[in-house]
Parts: structure tokens; sequence; C-alpha cells
């Protein structure tokens, strides 16, 4: 019949309208602020830096190798090498960054950082709600802002949290295992 | 004063509180003391229905969509037209730099204007009319084009190809579709005899039993009032017939060059055109402010009007939150060979209606007039319904 698909149309908008107050689960949207989405394990913005026990700085795995410096296609990361040298992840005595920057409005969230580094120490951070007031201050993350737990990071990436610890930890038993043999092994960044 | 009953004073009561007003006023300043108190409140009224209708709108599109809409300003979001208003007005108004900045400046003002003089002719409640003129429907249609002059303005000062292509869009549209509009309407003068809206309002105000004796209730009247609303809602802009803004196609169409209070100002008039076109038909087919039941006349005139003007608003939102928009050609080929055909034939069944004699026969042939043409056309259709399979003349 002529206008029957308009007539369709127009019960099938009217059904959702009255449908919508009676019926919560026609709702697809979230009121945001309030609620929230779980955050999607795939999904990736800036990157962190991943630290062991409770310090935030002196549990850092970061070796300040700057491997991750010189690779970053849009220069936004600067580390600043330390002096001496402290026990790191596996348990050997290695650099620390003393300053590691990320100029998060220059990150083009590649994870290429990521996918260099041989010390699982950066990764890549999926919280959202990164906005500041600062257009220079606030976008420069420093030590102390991109330094994150091992915990928080099982949070977001389960995983992929898991392989890495997985291999960090045969990583420290290869390293505890053949030490009365060797005990002074060769320098070098450890294999994995 | 003392004499009416009640319910009539209530229906009344602005009319008479502006006669013991108008009493207190010295005799040289009466006219425009007595024209100032007939225009503000129109002015006052309709932009605060334009300001709900937004937020009203947008709640009702989201929840046609399965989403909230506004909830966040004030109380269920229904302060969002004030935090609107505010954004608008401390926006930066930017004119671009080739624009034609008198002509750009004009277009809005004159929007609004004609949407305002359209409401000079409208009759709100008994007795409330700013101008009772013998020639009122003529008089809002040639306000009415008004509105397109205002659009090309517009269109054509922003110095822009989608300004431009908007404005050309929308003075075909609303050119092609005021002949039906116009048209649709003149089955009612047929009926009344007269161009006045008061009149044609007063002699729909009577009661048949308890039915009013409304045009819409008449087969001319019920194809002609379809008519009338498909033309009116192309004539305001509205969806489906959105073209002229296409969104998706030409970004906003002839206000594209707009900012803050000016474009606030082409919404304003466009949403007044669409209250007055809206009122219109109200005073043409639905017995304007007049009780849809003689039992029901108690009720204030204007509440009627009020609210039958909701009921249209509410018609309108529905059918922007359902259907997509037209294709150009789409658009054209309704106006030519739809709506003008049908308003014709329209015509011809309100001359049949009224050289009949007054009994059932009359109802079935103005009935069978109206519905065989359409059946035949649904026929038609329905033969032409097989989609054609589509061929590749160089993919393949």
């Amino acid at each position: 019949m002529l206008g029957n698909g308009l007539l369709k149309g127009l019960t099938e908008t009217a059904r959702n309208f009255f449908g919508s107050y009676v019926d919560k689960d026609r709702l697809t949207t979230i009121q945001y602020p309030e609620e929230r989405a779980p955050r999607i394990e795939a999904s990736r913005n800036f990157p962190f830096l991943v630290y062991d026990g409770t310090d935030p700085q002196a549990g850092l795995r970061c070796v300040s190798c700057l491997i991750c410096e010189k690779e970053c296609p849009p220069k936004c990361i600067f580390i600043e090498k330390s002096t001496d040298k402290k026990p790191d992840a596996v348990g050997k005595p290695q650099f620390y960054p003393t300053r590691f920057n990320i100029d998060v409005s220059v990150c083009m969230s590649c994870q290429i950082c990521v996918e260099v580094c041989p010390f699982d120490a950066i990764k890549m951070d999926n919280d959202f709600e990164a906005s500041a007031t600062g257009r220079f201050s606030d976008l420069l993350w420093t030590k102390e802002r991109l330094a994150k737990s091992n915990e928080y990071y099982h949070h977001i990436h389960p995983t992929e949290a898991a392989d890495v610890d997985a291999v960090l930890a045969a990583a420290r038993a290869k390293a505890a295992a053949p030490r009365p043999p060797a005990p002074s092994a060769p320098g070098g960044a450890p294999e994995k | 004063m003392t004499h009416l009953p009640l319910s009539q004073t209530i229906d009344q009561v602005f009319v008479l509180s502006k006669a013991a007003i108008m009493g207190h006023i010295p005799a040289p300043f009466q006219p425009i003391a007595s024209a100032i108190l007939s225009v503000a409140p129109v002015l006052v009224v309709f932009p605060l229905l334009f300001a709900i209708t937004t937020v009203l709108e947008r709640k009702g599109l989201g929840r046609m969509q399965n989403r909230y809409g506004p909830n966040r300003v004030g109380p269920f979001g229904f302060s969002q037209p004030i935090a609107d208003g505010i954004k608008s007005l401390t926006k930066e108004d930017v004119i671009p730099r080739t624009a034609d900045q008198v002509v750009h400046f004009l277009a809005p003002l004159l929007l609004v204007l004609a949407a305002f003089l359209a409401y000079a002719v409208l009759p709100i409640g008994r007795n409330m009319v700013i101008a009772n003129l013998s020639a009122g429907v003529l008089f809002f249609f040639a306000i009415g084009s008004m509105v397109e002059l205002a659009v090309f303005m517009a269109g054509w000062s922003s110095r822009s190809k989608y300004s431009l292509l908007g404005a050309m869009r929308a003075v075909a549209q609303m050119i092609s579709y005021e002949i039906p509009l116009v048209l649709s309407t003149i089955v009612v003068i047929m009926a009344t005899g007269t161009l006045s809206t008061v009149a044609i309002v007063d002699a729909q105000a009577r009661y048949i039993g308890i039915l009013p004796h409304w045009y819409v209730f008449t087969p001319w009247g019920f194809c002609g009032f379809i008519l009338f609303m498909i033309a009116a809602t192309a004539e305001s802009n509205r969806s489906p017939f959105d073209l002229p803004e296409g969104e998706s196609e030409i970004i906003a169409g002839y206000y594209i060059e707009y900012s803050g209070f000016k474009f606030a100002l082409f919404f304003l008039g466009e949403y007044l055109g669409m209250f007055a076109t809206s009122g219109l038909a109200i005073t043409l087919f639905l017995g304007g402010w007049s009780a849809p039941l003689s039992s029901l006349t108690w009720i204030p005139s204007y509440l009627w009007f009020l609210l039958k003007l909701l009921a249209f608003i509410a018609a309108f939102i529905w059918v922007r939150g359902t259907f997509p928009r037209l294709r150009m050609d789409q658009l054209m080929a309704f106006a030519w060979k739809f709506m003008l055909p049908m308003t014709l034939l329209n015509i011809f069944d309100a001359a049949v209606w009224h050289l009949m004699p007054h009994n059932i026969l009359r109802w079935l042939v103005c009935i069978a007039l109206l519905a065989i043409p359409c059946l035949l056309l649904n026929l038609n259709l329905k033969q032409r319904k097989q989609l054609q399979i589509r061929t590749y003349r160089f993919a393949d």
C-alpha cells in the first residue's frame, strides 16, 4: 500500500521513543562520568614506565639504555642516564634514568618504544582521562608521572603482562642459576 | 465585564486586560499602545516556545534513537536553551572577508522579521488576532515568500560554494513547494468564501451534534491537510526535506558562514516559520482555537490553539526522527509529479463537494475521487517496483 513504509518507520521510532522510558536495556549510551565502560584490553594511547615492588622510582625496570629515545619517530622521549648503578629487575647492576620525560603532545602512540625495549620497562597505557589545563607544563610527563606499578599493568593488559612476567621470571632463574661458575658474566643487554 | 460567566472571562482574559490598559492611555497614543500590547506577547511567547522546542526536539530525537538526549544542564537538561543562548551570544561573530557585509548582516534579520510578521494574521484565541486582514491568508503567503529572499541573501552574500549551493537548493525547493502549499489552501477558501483567517476559524467553530465542523473531517479537507503539511514541512526546511541544510553533504547550507548569534537567529527564524505554518494549518483545517468537542468549550481558546500547536511540533519531531533526507531530484519530482496534481485534483474534489446535494452520496463520490487516483498510483508503483540488476560495463 502507498505509504506503508512511512507508517512502518513511524511505528518503529514511536516504539523506540516509548520503549526507552520503560526498558532501560534499550538505552545503549553510557552516562560517562557516572558510569564507565570497561577499558578495552587491546587499546593503547601513551606509554608508561613499569616498576616492580613498592617504590615507584627505585623499582623502575628502565636501565636507561636510550634505545627508545633513539627509536622514537617523533622524538618525544628525553632520558638522562645516571652515573651510578643499581640492581635492575633481574638483579644485575644497571644504570637507571635520573630523568625520563615524554612529551605526550608530541607522542603519536605508535608503540615503537614498547617494541624495542629489551627490559619490558615501557608499556602502553590506556588511561584516556589525560586532559590537562596547562598546554606545555602538563603535557610533559616526567618519570614520577610515568611510573606505574606492575599490578596496574596486569590490570590493564592481563594476558600481555602475564607473558612478560613469565619471561622475567625465566631470566631471573637463569641469572640466579649460573652464578657460581661464572660470577662476572659479560656485560650487555640480557637476552630473552 | 462582570456580566460574563467565569469560563468566558478566563477565555477573554487577555482581551479584557488589554481593553482595561487601553482605558488608561490617552487617545493620541492609543494606536501605538494597542499595537505594542498585541505584538509584545507574540514576541515573548513564540521565542520561548522555540527555546522549549529545541530541548524537547533534542530529547525526543534522542529517545527515538534509544539514547537520553541532553540531560546535564539543569533539571533533566531543561536549562539547555539557556546554556545554548549564552554560548551563541558570547561566540565570536565571524564574517568572511569577501562577504557582502551589509547583506550578510541583514539576511538573518529579514528571516526573523518575515517569520514574526506571519503571526500578525494568526488567530491565537477567540478575538485574539493582531490584525484581522480581509486578505489574511494571502498576506501570510506573501510574507512567507520573503523567507526565500532572506535565505538567498544569506547564501549569496557569504561567498561560499556551500552557502550558494544550499541557497540554490532552498530557493528551488521553497518555490516548488509554495505552489502546492497555496493550492492546498484554496479548498478552504472555496468553502468559506473568504481570505480572512478570523472568518475561516469562525466558520469552523460550530458543532454538528458534539462533533466539530472542522474542514479536516471532509474528504477534500483531509486530503488538503495532508498535502498542506507535506508542503509546509518542505517550506520550513524540516526533515525529510532538509536538503538546503544537508549536514552530511553541504555542511549547513546557506548559513554555513554564520556564527554566534546570527546563526541562532537563523534557527529562530526557521522554527518560528515552522510554528507559523503549523498555526496556519491549525487555522485552516483544524478549527483554529475551537475545541474538538462541544463539551470542551469551557477550556480557554488560546489553550486549544497552544495544544494543537504542541501536537504539530511533536509530529514534526517524530517525522524528523524517522525519515531520511530525500535526494534533490526525488524532492522536485515529488513536488511537481505528485503534490501539484493532487492539489489540483483536490480543488476539483472540493468543487464537486459544493455542487452535489448534501447527502451520503456526496461523501462517497468525493472520497472515491481522491482514493481511486491513489490506488492507481499504488498499482503503478508496485508494477515498477522490480529492482534492476546492476551491470558493470568496465569492472568485469
